[in-house]
């Protein structure tokens, strides 16, 4: 089993990358650990680890408060993250760029920030099939807590949303579109700068789960041209903890506070509360300053790489990926998007995904099985669940000639 | 490629032909004609779910048990040996097969020569080494204790 594509420098460049995961230097059941659970959790490389151990033992005090000098080099290594992930994301301002602790809190400010004073009985907020739980649910509340309802466009037996469903939906009465940039159970990427322009020549704002868009393509919030952007660091070689709200400015400057507490006030009374500038206004608490410090070195790294490059090795990888498993007797694939990322759900033969998981755990291969956190999607393919091979920037061929080799095994055992 | 395959014993151990024949022709699977117990079991990880029925007479002698519902081999070889087993005890026998297997599960030995004889539930014993499928075997076996003490909500292995 051979690639067929030649590699171009650039590609090769990231894939030398899989030395700098020391995490990926290990055996699993006396096998080579090939991980493809990125889509789950990704692995971070040691810039981003010491990055963090560097900031604890010799950085760490309080940001935003004292005058000391520990507290002044902790709020530089805060908003200088910051400013590494404005510049990832191409945002106009770093008053745009809010952190979270991922992309479920992200998601949620927006719905009760934002969405919950506007909403009442007769408003809508328009959703996909193919939505992760953490970008249903959160509406879902909402639309409990107003009256409003929920809308949901409809997906085709590919894993594609249906645009023109879609954009049929989108009447007078919708508040918020909210949708995901990648499926993380099909792998469907879906044409979001499409999207958001019919949604604006409708007036609908337009919020972006980015949680499975920002590890492996370039995003560009502007040229997107969407209203919110949403995503994690763990997903993107960073700490499990962090993430990021982009909003557009004179939206989030209009939004009440999400959470009341320290850091996001300019003044407090009894009588009242002045609330602090954007974007420490939805930043309330100590927030976690060594996370988004490694999430900023997540950042930096992939910007060293070339999201470019990142993307167009990925490519390769999960071009490869789909032919090897097609070919793989007994195999149904699911999600066959023709705009795909590195994602491939499948099912093999009667074997229940979670046998399927064990016995390639048992080779030292990673993957997920089960319902990814996207139950309507499953029912949608009338499955339960289905093992998912999720690719990252350090997989390379060999680690899916590996899932092939295992899943035979797989079919021997079960034979 | 390969790094050999002596692991794969160790996957055999847990797929033994007594659990693959079991997962693949479930004895006593569907529904009951007279049911006196019944609960279902959810395993919220996976998404497992079965639902296992009992008739149990006026002696607490268990005379039948079925069970319906789908899962991994793992949860439907158990609940198809759970079934098999229970047939023709009392419930408070039944109830010491729960603590037996369970506890086999759990990885105590107590069980191998123990008070209890388990026999093929022992091919269940494999299992022990695989802590993320413990829960999957055990799914049937607290719908039993569940449906044994009338509960109203559904069994978790949560």
């Amino acid at each position: 089993m051979t690639h067929a594509s030649p590699i171009t420098e650039a590609q090769s460049v990231v894939a030398a990358c899989r030395a700098d995961f020391p995490a990926l230097d290990q055996d699993v059941s006396g096998h080579r650990l090939v991980y493809l659970d990125s889509a789950a959790s990704a692995q971070q490389p040691s810039v981003v680890i010491d990055a963090i151990a560097y900031y604890e033992r010799h950085d760490h005090a309080n940001v935003h408060r004292g005058v000391h000098t520990l507290s002044h080099r902790a709020t530089d290594a805060y908003e200088g993250a910051r400013e590494t992930l404005r510049a990832f994301i191409n945002a106009a301002s770093t008053s745009e760029v809010v952190f979270t602790s991922g992309t479920t809190e992200s998601i949620n400010l927006v719905a009760q920030s934002f969405c919950r004073p506007k909403l009442g009985p007769g408003d809508k907020i328009l959703i996909t099939h193919l939505e992760h739980h953490a970008n249903i649910v959160p509406w879902q509340l909402v639309c409990e807590q107003t009256g409003a309802e929920l809308l949901v466009a409809p997906i085709n037996d590919r894993g594609e949303v249906e645009l023109e469903a879609l954009y049929a939906l989108m009447d007078e009465t919708v508040r918020l579109l909210a949708i995901a940039h990648v499926s993380n159970a099909l792998g469907t990427i879906i044409p979001i700068k499409e999207i958001t322009a019919e949604a604006h020549a409708r007036e609908i704002p337009v919020l972006v789960d980015g949680a499975q868009g920002v590890p492996h393509m370039p995003v560009d919030v502007q040229d997107l041209d969407c209203d919110f952007y949403a995503f994690s660091g763990h997903k993107m070689f960073g700490p499990t903890g962090t993430g990021v709200l982009y909003g557009k400015e004179a939206l989030l400057e209009a939004m009440p506070p999400y959470k009341g507490g320290g850091d996001m006030i300019l003044e407090v009374s009894f009588s009242g509360t002045t609330f602090n500038e954007l974007p420490y206004k939805f930043e309330a608490g100590t927030p976690n300053i060594s996370g988004v410090v490694g999430f900023g070195a997540a950042a930096k790294y992939l910007e060293d790489l070339g999201m470019h490059n990142v993307e167009a090795w990925e490519h390769e990888l999960s071009q490869y990926m789909t032919a090897q498993l097609s070919a793989v007797e007994g195999i149904r694939l699911i999600g066959t998007a023709a705009h795909k990322a590195g994602v491939q759900s499948f099912l093999l033969g009667d074997i229940h995904p979670h046998d399927l998981g064990t016995i390639l755990d048992h080779q030292g291969v990673a993957i997920r099985t089960g319902h990814h956190c996207a139950m309507p999607v499953m029912e949608f393919f009338g499955v339960p669940g289905t093992a998912r091979a999720s690719l990252a920037l350090y997989n390379n061929f060999d680690d899916i000639d590996r899932l092939v080799a295992a899943l035979g095994k797989a079919r021997e055992i079960f034979a | 490629m390969m790094a050999g395959s002596i692991q794969t014993d160790d996957v055999r151990e847990l797929y033994r032909d007594l659990i693959l024949d079991h997962a693949r022709h479930p004895r006593h699977f569907g529904k009951l004609g007279h049911v006196t117990h019944t609960a279902e079991g959810i395993n919220p990880l996976c998404g497992d779910k079965l639902r296992l029925y009992l008739d149990v007479d006026a002696n607490e002698t268990i005379t039948d048990a079925a069970f319906e519902g789908s899962g991994c081999a793992i949860s439907v070889a158990s609940a198809s040996l759970l079934t098999d087993s229970v047939i023709g005890l009392r419930a408070s026998e039944a109830m010491t097969f729960f603590d037996a297997v369970t506890a086999q599960l759990a990885g105590s030995d107590s069980l191998e020569g123990g008070e209890v004889e388990l026999g093929k539930l022992r091919a269940l014993a494999g299992v022990r080494d695989f802590p993320t499928r413990v829960k999957c075997a055990t799914l049937a076996w607290h719908a039993l204790k569940s449906a044994l003490r009338l509960d109203k909500a559904p069994a978790s292995t949560e």
